[in-house]
């Protein structure tokens, strides 16, 4: 019998994409984070390719467990829990961190949890020596989460168990228009870091490139809601960049790449952040934790900075590599679920890959 | 000493075996019909199984998984099942190519008279398919090929029951005992135990994919101008 812990010692793992990430914590102490990607791969696809993830994370996933035991210096015996990402994600590469993770439960006897890999996100937060430094977190919580695979505002009334989805992307995720549009502007994959890079040297006022769904059909008034205030579209905005360079290349004219590239990216972080703002505004959210590899962009969290300060909420960024996918955010928030008294997941779970954010925990 | 195996190359299954100097035998079996259930029927199966046999991970000498070839998610979540489980436990691990256990289980009859092939739904108008001598000897393979590939011979295996008709066509035979047999890991692991009382070597973990992912490297952009 595993009684609730002052400070379980928890391994998580993840592979909802193309990290495969390990992490152990002590309750809030972050004890290990290693992670091992398989990005280089895909490189020559412009973009993550599942299948070829999936194979990476069945060759990271036992050398990374190894590792990260050796670095915090603690046993499988150890361990009060095992967590593990079951949703949302790629349904291959998921299947292969929750086999791994049944299989750590079988031989240990450990109880297994279930996590949800958005929560977890903002569950990262929650570890010492990070913004919150091992403090609650704070209530009127708002997440802002924004990634190759995601692209979500959340709110956290309760981490363990009430967490509600207040917009996402109905089509591309940010990070994945920044591929798109590197692709388009011949700069390297991942997008997002050589579009930033460019960008710094571009007139962001250049262009004028248009912000999904912010036209009053979409956004209706705080009192009448219209279908898609809080939620985003980057698809016609990377149309928008392709047909605008085709032009500067039908003409003749050299494109203005570092431009186009500025212009693009405040287009999305223009976008992005008024939106997160106003949910803030809308739904009483006093502080707005910022998460996803796109939480990495110098423009996001400038402007992020900047706007959140002007409409007096708390901003709160972890450190980069704990934004980015890993195994950490997924102990850190399975740590809470068994401080909180909830229940374990059990063998039988199968990986969602639409995994909702009410679920944090199966 | 014991050894556990496990297969999910097309059905999920797990084997618990005593393997002697003499002959192996099969102490216990988990398996499932179902193709597309591996994540979540694997770990409960295992643990019922050494639950009821009463045997501890600690008491295993070998850990063994079949590595295909198979559609490639549900043969991942056997290996990385079988990975795990000999990094938790500490203990030697070995693959075994799935397709030996059908020629195992027609050699085990007394059903291989000559020269046949064992073959598995490979999905995509595909086999996955490998030839065998009477004794159970592979000669060539795993292979994955449309069914017209194949060499007239008897064909056994769930692979063969699906394309019957074509295969009868074309000269192979495809008799009815094993026309609906899947690898299990009962079969693979005493397929196992004989090479390695033969003083054979078994195979790393390295899954038999035979096929690249599909994605295609992106050409120049598509235009509209």
């Amino acid at each position: 019998m595993n009684l609730p812990s002052a400070a379980p010692l928890v391994l998580g793992i993840e592979s909802s994409c193309d990290e495969t990430g390990v992490g152990i914590v002590r309750g809030t102490e972050l004890l290990t984070n290693t992670v091992s990607s398989s990005m280089e791969e895909h490189v020559r696809f412009g973009g993550v390719i599942p299948e070829i993830a999936s194979r990476a994370h069945l060759d990271a996933v036992v050398p990374a467990l190894r590792r990260a035991l050796d670095e915090a210096g603690v046993s499988l015996e150890d361990l009060d829990a095992i967590a593990v990402t079951s949703g949302p994600g790629l349904a291959g590469a998921l299947m292969v961190g929750v086999c791994a993770a049944k299989a750590l439960a079988v031989a240990t006897g450990k109880p297994l949890y279930a996590i949800n890999h958005l929560v977890a996100h903002v569950g990262v937060g929650l570890l010492d020596g990070g913004p919150l430094d091992g403090r609650d977190l704070p209530e009127n919580l708002g997440a802002l989460l924004v990634s190759g695979g995601h692209t979500e505002i959340l709110r956290v009334k309760h981490i363990t168990d009430d967490v509600e989805l207040l917009g996402a992307t109905i089509d591309d995720a940010a990070g994945e228009a920044y591929d798109k549009v590197a692709r388009i502007l011949g700069l390297s994959y991942p997008g997002g870091p050589a579009i930033d890079r460019l960008a710094a040297e571009g007139d962001p006022k250049a262009i004028r490139f248009p912000r999904g769904l912010t036209q009053p059909k979409y956004m209706g008034t705080p009192e009448q809601p219209g279908p898609h205030r809080f939620d985003f579209s980057f698809s016609g905005l990377k149309t928008a960049v392709a047909r605008c360079v085709e032009q500067y290349e039908a003409r003749g004219e050299a494109v203005p790449v570092a431009d186009v590239a500025a212009s693009f990216q405040e287009a999305v972080v223009d976008v992005i952040t008024a939106k997160a703002v106003l949910a803030c505004r809308e739904h009483g959210i006093t502080s707005l934790l910022l998460g996803g590899g796109v939480a990495a962009n110098s423009r996001l969290r400038a402007l992020a900075a900047e706007r959140t300060a002007a409409a007096g909420i708390e901003l709160i960024v972890p450190k980069p590599s704990l934004c980015t996918d890993n195994g950490a955010m997924v102990a850190a928030l399975a740590a809470q679920v068994v401080m909180a008294g909830g229940r374990p997941a059990g063998l039988g779970f199968a990986p969602d890959t639409s995994q909702p954010v009410t679920s944090v925990s199966l | 000493m014991l050894i556990l195996t496990i297969d999910t190359s097309a059905i999920a299954s797990a084997a618990l075996l005593s393997a002697g100097d003499d002959a192996a035998e099969v102490l216990a079996t988990f398996a499932t019909e179902d193709t597309r259930s591996h994540a979540e029927v694997l770990a409960p199966g295992i643990r019922r199984m050494l639950d009821d046999a009463g045997v501890p991970g600690a008491r295993l000498g070998l850990v063994l998984t079949g590595v295909g070839p198979g559609p490639f998610t549900g043969l991942r979540s056997g290996i990385a099942t079988a990975r795990t489980l000999a990094f938790a436990w500490d203990k030697p691990l070995a693959g075994v190519m799935s397709l030996d256990a059908v020629a195992w289980d027609v050699v085990a009859a007394g059903a291989a008279v000559s020269d046949f092939v064992v073959a598995t739904d490979a999905r995509r108008k595909e086999l996955y398919w490998a030839q065998y001598a009477a004794d159970g000897t592979r000669q060539s393979g795993p292979h994955v090929t449309a069914p017209s590939e194949l060499p007239a011979l008897p064909v056994h295996g769930a692979g063969a029951g699906l394309y019957a008709q074509q295969l009868e066509a074309q000269g192979s035979s495809v008799p009815e005992a094993f026309a609906r047999t899947q690898p299990t890991a009962a079969s693979l692991g005493l397929s196992a135990a004989a090479v390695l009382r033969g003083g054979g070597r078994l195979a790393d973990s390295s899954p038999l994919y035979l096929r690249e992912s599909d994605a295609q490297v992106p050409g120049p952009r598509k235009r509209a101008l």
